[in-house]
């Protein structure tokens, strides 16, 4: 079982990038970026659509030349090594690829056979991967049918058909209800402890708290921050936040009345965020000021105050 | 490089074992219908009007055959070559599926081609089990027909694949078949010989691959028309299509996948 090491550890990162640059003619995806991800490690893009996570993800599945600055994936340079990297990697895809029209099984098998793996070894993981999956029982079963939520379960086990060193998943639960979330974070979650390199999109800050332990905050192309979920928090975010909400018109009357109150105070269209290390006391104060809103929220910071502080703007709009 | 793109054709196969019974029995019906409602039916009527010297002296069932199964080559060529290859770039994705394993981009339509093939060849060789039915291969040379049909085949498959890849949508297709196959299908020298076109529609049906084709698969059967000099220059001709298309497509594919 592969031991998770630090970025600054002894062995050579599975990824490296130094002034990572896409540009589609006029347009920079990603605008120079420097990551490392170690073995073992799970490592995340956090940032709004267009952010350039997807180009930097088909960068690294080597499906998109990089325009300029250097890359490495498992040791191998993408220009030269692209087949045999893709070799060694599994693919989540943004947009599912799966073919509707074949069974659960013969999407898997016919994924096996891109790799060139013999077909006894695709049967033995096939049922492996289905059982992993829980989709055993829907084996024979058309995928067209399918929930989205199946789907993208049926697409991790296809990608894991080759035993990858490195899971890159694109988005992994966009669209997907809250229960199939979960059920999806708790499959990415056992792979995380099994030792599997996982490198993940997202635009959900609870997705990259529940399953990263490094990642960088992308905005407009360039990395905005980079450190663990908890790291990030403790340095762009104060422990608690005060949520509070206001009457129709009132927030504008209120804005200027709760000066000294926080470190910090962001006014969003519909509620004002109050940073503070005490979310109770503050509250109190806010009570005695004789500010009455219609709705007060005690919280722990998250990843979105975070990006709210970097860049002035919410994840998910 | 080769046998990495054939990992793809287990694919293809596995699709196709889902829909070939439908498939199977128009291929087979097909050329039956055909020959027996133009060859035999509308045949009767040329054959009575006296047209047999601007058929070569032959009937013409015995002329229409050949033709139209050098037109079905083509045909059906188009319709391998265009939606199954925007189901891989667009609608189901299954390319971008597979260039996310070793897979390259040229792979993709490599394999890709081989299955095309194979159904233009299942499909040819339908055509000249019909055509030995109702008696029209009057040569010994008529067997060569096949391998002539599918290399017409292959001259439209890479150029129309080549096209369809760098489709954003079906609106192209719709015009392919409307101005390009279509007018191909009937103006190629498979229905009269182009003998009786004016002359500039003539030279344009002479630059066509699928008069060549025909001329070919004509001249196979019939036993008559061809001289081995005429027979390697319609089938370099046909190859220059196909390898040209080749090039391209293989341009399109890496275009169309590795952005």
């Amino acid at each position: 079982m592969p031991v998770p090491e630090a970025p600054d550890g002894g062995a050579p990162p599975y990824i490296s990038a130094r002034g990572l640059t896409k540009r589609f003619g006029d347009f920079v995806a990603v605008a120079g970026i420097d990551f490392d991800v170690a073995r073992g490690e799970a490592f995340g893009f956090l940032g709004p659509n267009g952010a350039g996570k997807s180009s930097t993800m088909r960068m690294i599945g080597c499906v998109s030349p990089v325009t300029g600055g250097t890359l490495r994936v498992l040791g191998l340079d993408p220009v030269t090594d692209g087949a045999r990297i893709r070799a060694r990697l599994g693919v989540v895809p943004q947009e599912d690829t799966l073919d509707l029209e074949l069974s659960v099984a013969e999407n898997l098998y016919i994924y096996g056979r891109y790799f060139g793996l013999p077909r006894r070894v695709i049967r033995e993981r096939t049922a492996e991967l289905l059982e992993f999956v829980q989709l055993a029982e829907r084996a024979n079963d058309l995928v067209e049918p399918l929930s989205g939520g199946m789907k993208r379960r049926l697409t991790i086990a296809r990608s894991l058909i080759n035993e990858p060193d490195v899971l890159l998943l694109d988005e992994p639960t966009t669209g997907l209800d809250p229960q199939a979330r979960h059920a999806l974070w708790d499959r990415l979650f056992r792979l995380k402890q099994q030792g599997v390199t996982l490198v993940l999109t997202t635009h959900y800050m609870d997705e990259a708290e529940q399953l990263c332990d490094r990642l960088v905050v992308m905005d407009k192309g360039a990395i905005a921050a980079e450190g663990s979920p908890r790291q990030l928090i403790d340095a762009y975010s104060t422990r608690e936040v005060v949520e509070l909400r206001f009457g129709e018109g009132e927030q504008q009357d209120v804005s200027g009345k709760v000066d000294g109150l926080a470190e910090r105070v962001e006014v969003l269209p519909d509620r004002l965020l109050l940073y503070v290390a005490n979310g109770d006391a503050t509250l109190a104060e806010v009570h005695a000021r004789g500010l009455a809103p219609s709705s007060a929220l005690v919280r722990r910071s998250t990843l979105e105050d975070v990006f709210l502080r970097l860049t002035g703007r919410t994840l998910v709009d | 490089m080769g046998s990495i793109a054939l990992r793809s054709l287990d694919y293809w196969l596995i699709r196709y074992r889902r829909t070939w019974r439908g498939s199977a029995a128009s291929t087979v019906l097909t050329p039956v219908l055909f020959l027996a409602a133009m060859g035999v039916g509308l045949g009767s009527l040329v054959d009575r009007s006296g047209s047999a010297g601007n058929l070569g002296g032959v009937s013409y069932l015995a002329f229409l055959a050949p033709g139209v199964l050098a037109a079905t080559a083509m045909q059906t060529a188009a319709g391998e070559a265009t939606y199954p290859v925007l189901t891989g770039t667009r609608w189901v994705r299954t390319y971008h599926a597979m260039i996310a394993t070793p897979l390259s981009a040229a792979e993709v339509f490599t394999g890709h081609l081989v299955w095309m093939v194979v159904r233009v060849a299942m499909t040819c060789l339908a055509f000249v089990a019909a055509m030995a039915a109702f008696g029209t291969l009057h040569s010994a040379w008529a067997p060569l027909a096949l391998p002539a049909a599918i290399l017409t085949g292959l001259a439209h498959l890479t150029p129309v694949a080549a096209f369809s890849a760098r489709l954003r949508n079906d609106a192209g297709l719709a015009a392919l078949f409307r101005f390009g196959i279509m007018p191909m299908f009937l103006f190629s020298g498979a229905f009269f010989p182009v003998s009786q076109l004016p002359a500039l529609l003539r030279a344009v049906a002479y630059g066509t691959p699928v008069w060549h084709g025909v001329a070919l698969c004509r001249g196979f059967t019939l036993g008559q028309g061809l001289t081995v000099g005429s027979a390697l220059l319609h089938a370099g001709y046909l190859t220059g299509w196909s390898a040209v298309g080749f090039v391209l497509a293989r341009r399109s594919y890496q275009r169309a996948l590795v952005r």
